[in-house]
């Protein structure tokens, strides 16, 4: 049994569809990345997984159980919307870290809102609090921006700032983290550092989806590769065949020979 | 009259504009937000009404609707609600004009909250989609979004702005003598009118500049507080 599956979803904004009916399923602990070119529907994708677009059609499972059917979109409450949303981080492409708070104040809001519904007990919510704090540094250890905890996003590089927002998306645990072009807002040196933290978190078997222009780094990390070509999947499989000599897809490798001209 | 006297006799006036000034900001900010979240609501109906409000109030001058508070009740129901008030608070209280200055203060608070309506709507809209989104994939509520996230980067946004209607508001003050309310202007008016004194006339405007240069000084300190960090 696949930990996510998408099953037949379409999204259209007004008479452009832009997913012409995507299937995928991923394993636990495996990295997919998505690649395609600029308007194919990869980001559009990413954002229905995180319930940011809500798909015109299809479902969607995770670890088995049905966790959205676009038929009974329209009856979803937010709360509903925001329970299913948990299951999933997302780390964008212009960072959109939370300006006038530290970094160690961005990891930490959205935690403790959520423990502060969660539990009435002040005593209680005080130890929760402080076990969200100390997950919270532990995060930034990981990312290795321990010594940056109290600065704000302004004093950061792009690079930085990056880190803290994959820190900031891990610090609510999600079950499967996503990224949008998480390097395409920064120089080439600053990539390195940020496509090292992605690498890690494989290591660490984090599921994780990536949508991303950087071939190197797909072909190296990634286990999965799902190329999107003008709103459907030209070719989803294991990533060896993707970028080898037997690639079944035309396309696809036109794709690949063109970026890494 | 010494000079000490005349300046008693202005800040007389000068008492008067600083409560238009105060009632005008503290009902102006708070009724500001209700009309910004109507022009940008969804459900159109609500956000044409809301718009062709702010449209007539902002494009009417000031002192016109001061007159229509002030004189279209008595004209519309033979009843001089205003004129009433003055004349109950002039018996009972020996206080002037009372009547005079609510009108003045409904005109006021309904203008500038118009003018700060729109100041809102475009420090809101100039948040970027990301920030909320950011919350949303965080599992934030909308609530807690727009006051934990959105809410301090629309202040700092808006206080530029702000500071210039401020600051334009404690000048309008005195267009209140349009129906003959006692601000610093109309005080001075009445010491040319009947000492033949026009300098005083002249001396408000001393008035004027200290309060604005008060105004300033605090304003810009909260620019700085803010400062802190970018977005």
């Amino acid at each position: 049994m696949a930990f996510l599956e998408f099953c037949g979803v379409r999204k259209s904004f007004g008479r452009t569809d832009v997913l012409k009916g995507i299937d995928l399923t991923l394993e636990k602990g495996k990295t997919l990345a998505i690649i395609g070119s600029s308007g194919s529907g990869k980001t559009t994708l990413l954002r229905c997984i995180n319930f940011l677009e809500t798909p015109d059609e299809g479902r969607m499972f995770l670890n088995g159980e049905l966790l959205f059917d676009a038929s009974q979109a329209k009856s979803l409450s937010e709360k509903q919307l925001r329970a299913k949303r948990l299951h999933f981080g997302l780390v964008f492409q212009n960072f959109n870290l939370f300006p006038q708070y530290t970094v160690r104040e961005n990891l930490c809001l959205a935690p403790k809102l959520l423990a502060k519904e969660q539990e009435k007990d002040k005593q209680k919510r005080k130890e929760l609090f402080a076990k969200i704090e100390q997950k919270a540094d532990e995060l930034l250890a990981k990312v290795g921006l321990s010594e940056k905890a109290d600065a704000y996003p302004c004093q950061l590089s792009g690079g930085q700032q990056q880190r803290v927002a994959i820190a900031r998306a891990l610090a609510m645990a999600p079950d499967i983290l996503c990224f949008d072009e998480p390097t395409s807002a920064l120089d080439p040196e600053l990539t390195v550092e940020v496509l090292n933290v992605l690498r890690s978190l494989a290591d660490d078997n984090m599921t994780m989806i990536v949508v991303t222009h950087e071939m190197k780094f797909a072909a190296e990390v990634a286990d999965q590769v799902l190329f999107m070509d003008n709103g459907v999947v030209d070719y989803y499989g294991d990533t060896k065949t993707a970028f080898g000599p037997d690639c079944p897809s035309p396309r696809l490798k036109e794709f690949v020979g063109s970026i890494q001209k | 009259m010494t000079f000490w006297q005349i300046t008693a006799f202005l800040l007389n006036g000068f008492k008067i504009s600083c409560l238009i000034f105060a009632v005008t900001l503290l009902a102006g900010i708070p009724l500001g937000l209700p009309i910004a979240f109507c022009s940008m609501s969804r459900f159109k109906p609500l956000r044409a009404v809301s718009k062709v409000f702010v449209w007539i109030v902002r494009g009417v001058p000031l002192m016109l609707q001061i007159f229509i508070i002030y004189y279209v009740p008595g004209l519309l129901f033979n009843h001089q609600i205003f004129a009433q008030v003055d004349k109950y608070f002039f018996l009972n209280y020996g206080i002037e004009d009372a009547g005079r200055i609510v009108a003045v203060l409904i005109a006021f608070s309904i203008n500038y909250a118009c003018y700060f309506s729109e100041i809102y709507r475009g420090g809101i809209e100039s948040i970027s989609q990301g920030q909320y989104e950011a919350g949303q994939v965080l599992g934030m509520t909308r609530r807690q979004i727009f006051f934990r996230v959105v809410l301090l980067q629309v202040i700092k946004r808006i206080v530029p702005p702000m500071s210039n209607e401020i600051i334009t508001l404690i000048k309008d003050t005195a267009l209140a003598n349009c129906i003959m309310v006692s601000e610093i202007i109309f005080q001075a008016k009445k010491l040319a009118a009947t000492k033949a004194l026009i300098w005083p006339l002249f001396y408000t405007g001393v008035f004027y500049l200290l309060f604005v240069g008060v105004l300033t000084i605090l304003l810009g300190r909260l620019e700085k507080k803010l400062s802190y960090f970018k977005s």
